[in-house]
């Protein structure tokens, strides 16, 4: 057993090495939750970021025609001991040059200040929205192209700010993403110059809300913001200030919006605001049309996949160089402009503009842009309820 | 004029809520005390068999819509209502028959029935949704409000809205109508007496000729009728979710306890006071005292004596301290 074991360790090594030397090939670690419970979004997510890494391949573009190999290893999302080990072994023993990952933000967290750190090793995470992601530290070495729960409350104030709201009450869905987005708004809000009357929870399928209206009632203030579902809690929330003429106007995140809004309140929320994730950009359909039937390209972060693999392979090119030291600082560069535009399938186009010197800017399918170092700007689709239904504003 | 603002802001979020709110509970309490009373055990079935009754008045208002059938202003539910009670009425009890009676036949414990009666509630809770679906259905028509907040507000200048709608105002005249009719059964007719007399003694009752599969099936009748009721009311109030039913459980089974068990009087007052302890313990009072002082003592913070976070921990409280001081609740009902 002892021969075998050491004979096993040798030729682990011996193939290790044989790896670190070909040249040919640039590993990237596809780090995601294949078991867990976001296992049915994970093999799509992968198969959008692995779409990316044959594109480039097939380009023979990349750093003078070099190979793109993907590497998985399984995040599990929620187990950051699990996780961690998986990232140190496609840093140390599959010599991965950069990771496409981990999905949930508790791992991220985990991998970035274990393994990511230390090793000097990039990150881009497609799904990790925590707003706490933002203040960890990072050395310049993290990214991710899902926008942080924050940035929406950013972009919340700001629509209030823009319509006029002096004050304003909020109540929210006693979670984590209730929660997180009724602190952030607040502070975003207060920081815009207007003032928050109240931030009350309120749990979901209660059977009476009469305490929670009253309280917010009683607070006062020109928009009621209701961080919860348009299924759950918040819609009984919304019936009961509409009832009681405690609230004509509500402002509503993206939980809230959906066709039931439209369908259970319509006309009685006239003037009412939300925001959804969501963008104009052609990148998007370009995506769909590309995918076409390889995978599901309507679940959940397939795009925000494509882009982070896309981005990491982009910022080697740009350094011309596929280590993590040298591209790291390119990564914000070929995200945001200036530079000529870069939509999914456009790839090799990109790689041959950088190959001469030029710049790029990345949009790819979900409109990719970097602020306040790595975090994804995000676009929303402002929306206003109009003759009782929801009409776009604007994109912001 | 402060004066009047301040009792219409606390008339329009505290008092009518929490009466519909008790009137709806008290209902339920009415239905657990029932059972507990006469056959002796806590149905923990209750909440959904309320959302049964809801659902088949449900089906029968939206066949009734169809055909173009209403009573406006009031809404439809309340003609489909009979219908409801009796189809609620049969499926308790045809549960009885096939699962009560048996464990009535072997004089099983209390604890078999109630264990007995959380598998009936998985039952119905899958036969609910299996029918009607899990989500929200709407099936209120007819006028909303009797008094609507925006016209109360321009008809007395006030500063404050009241809002009174259709559902808090048929909840409480409901709920006083069907209390007083329950009691009038109880104490006057024959066969409330008999089930009074089971209910105190069950072995007196017998010996002086009561026939005990009558009185049972008769406060299955009865329950049905109260539950159908309180369920429909609740959906007007509203809305309809099978799951909401089965949270409407623990305030119901709180305002039973706290009233005392197998006592239909402390029923009601259960009902209300775990209905107003919720909304004004958790109350931000700040608007009502801004009418009330004078401008020096005008409060800057909300006056809240407790986040909503906690208003079911209120109920829990209050039921905890009942069961301290008075272990048969605030009337007198029978110990759990």
């Amino acid at each position: 057993m002892k021969k075998f074991l050491m004979a096993t360790a040798a030729t682990a090594l011996v193939g290790g090495a044989a790896y670190a030397d070909n040249h040919e090939t640039i590993k990237i670690g596809t780090i995601l939750g294949y078991t867990g419970p976001i296992e049915s979004l994970t093999p799509h997510m992968a198969d959008g970021a692995e779409l990316a890494m044959e594109e480039v391949s097939a380009s023979g573009l990349l750093l003078g025609g070099m190979k793109v190999e993907s590497v998985r290893a399984d995040s599990t999302c929620v187990d950051s001991a699990a996780a961690t080990a998986a990232a140190e072994k496609l840093i140390t023993s599959d010599g991965v040059k950069g990771l496409m990952g981990p999905d949930c933000s508790g791992v991220t967290g985990a991998v970035l200040a274990n393994v990511a750190l230390p090793n000097g090793i990039v990150m881009i995470s497609p799904s990790a929205t925590s707003p706490g992601l933002s203040t960890a530290e990072d050395n310049g070495l993290f990214f991710r192209t899902a926008p942080s729960d924050a940035r929406q409350s950013a972009i919340m104030a700001e629509i209030l700010r823009e319509n006029g709201a002096e004050s304003v009450a909020v109540t929210y869905t006693n979670n984590d993403y209730g929660k997180g987005m009724a602190d952030a708004f607040k502070a975003a809000f207060e920081a815009a110059g207007g003032t928050v009357t109240i931030v009350t929870a309120h749990e979901d399928g209660k059977a009476d809300y009469t305490a929670e209206v009253g309280a917010l009632a009683s607070a006062g203030g020109d928009v009621l913001v209701v961080a919860g579902y348009v299924d759950q809690g918040g819609a009984g929330i919304v019936r009961g200030a509409l009832d009681t003429g405690a609230f004509d106007t509500f402002h509503f995140p993206d939980g809230m919006i959906g066709s039931n809004l439209e369908a259970n309140f319509g006309e009685e929320i006239e003037g009412s605001s939300g925001q959804v994730p969501g963008s104009d950009s052609p990148g998007n359909a370009a995506f769909v049309e590309m995918v076409g039937d390889k995978f599901d390209v309507t679940s959940p972060f397939t795009g925000e996949s494509y882009d982070a693999a896309a981005l990491l392979l982009l910022a080697m090119q740009a350094a011309g160089s596929a280590e993590p030291g040298d591209y790291a600082s390119k990564v914000e560069m070929v995200a945001n402009a200036p530079g000529e535009q870069i939509f999914p399938g456009e790839l090799a186009k990109g790689l041959q503009i950088l190959a001469d010197g030029g710049e790029i800017d990345y949009v790819g399918a979900t409109a990719v842009e970097f602020v306040d170092g790595g975090e994804a700007a995000g676009s929303y689709r402002q929306i206003k309820i109009e003759g009782g239904k929801m009409v776009t504003v604007q994109y912001r | 004029m402060d004066f009047l603002n301040a009792i219409v802001a606390l008339s329009n979020f505290v008092l009518i809520p929490a009466m519909a709110y008790g009137s709806q509970l008290a209902l339920g309490a009415l239905g657990v005390t029932l059972i507990y009373g006469i056959l002796r055990f806590s149905n923990f079935a209750h909440g959904d068999s309320m959302a049964f009754g809801a659902m088949v008045t449900i089906l029968i208002t939206w066949w009734f819509q169809s055909m173009g059938v209403s009573i406006d202003p009031l809404p439809t539910a309340l003609l489909a209502l009979p219908f409801g009670i009796v189809g609620t009425a049969l499926m308790l009890l045809a549960t009885d028959r096939v699962v009560y009676r048996f464990y009535r036949r072997v004089k099983a414990k209390p604890i078999i029935f109630v264990m007995a009666s959380m598998g009936v509630m998985f039952i119905m809770n899958g036969v609910v949704r299996f029918i009607i679906g899990p989500d929200d259905q709407r099936f209120a028509d007819g006028a909303r409000f009797i008094i609507n907040a925006r016209d109360f507000k321009e008809w007395s200048g006030l500063d404050e809205g009241l809002a009174f709608k259709t559902s808090q105002g048929l909840t409480i005249v409901t709920a006083v109508i069907v209390v007083a009719a329950l009691f009038w059964f109880l104490n006057k007719t024959r066969t409330g007496k008999s089930m009074r007399a089971f209910s105190d003694n069950e072995d007196l009752a017998l010996l002086s000729g009561i026939n005990p599969e009558r009185v049972v099936m008769i406060t299955w009748i009865i329950v049905a009728g109260l539950i159908t009721i309180a369920g429909v009311l609740y959906g007007l109030d509203k809305s309809f979710k099978p799951f909401t039913y089965f949270q409407l459980l623990l305030p119901i089974f709180a305002s039973a306890i706290v009233g005392g068990l197998g006592n239909p009087l402390g029923a009601i007052a259960g009902g209300f006071v775990i209905a107003f302890s919720e909304v004004t313990v958790t109350y931000a009072w700040k608007k009502v005292a801004t009418y009330l002082l004078p401008e020096s003592l005008e409060p800057s913070s909300l006056v809240q004596l407790l986040s909503t976070d906690y208003k079911f921990a209120v109920s829990f409280v209050i039921l905890i301290v009942v069961l301290l001081f008075k272990p048969t609740g605030l009337f007198k009902g029978q110990s759990v």
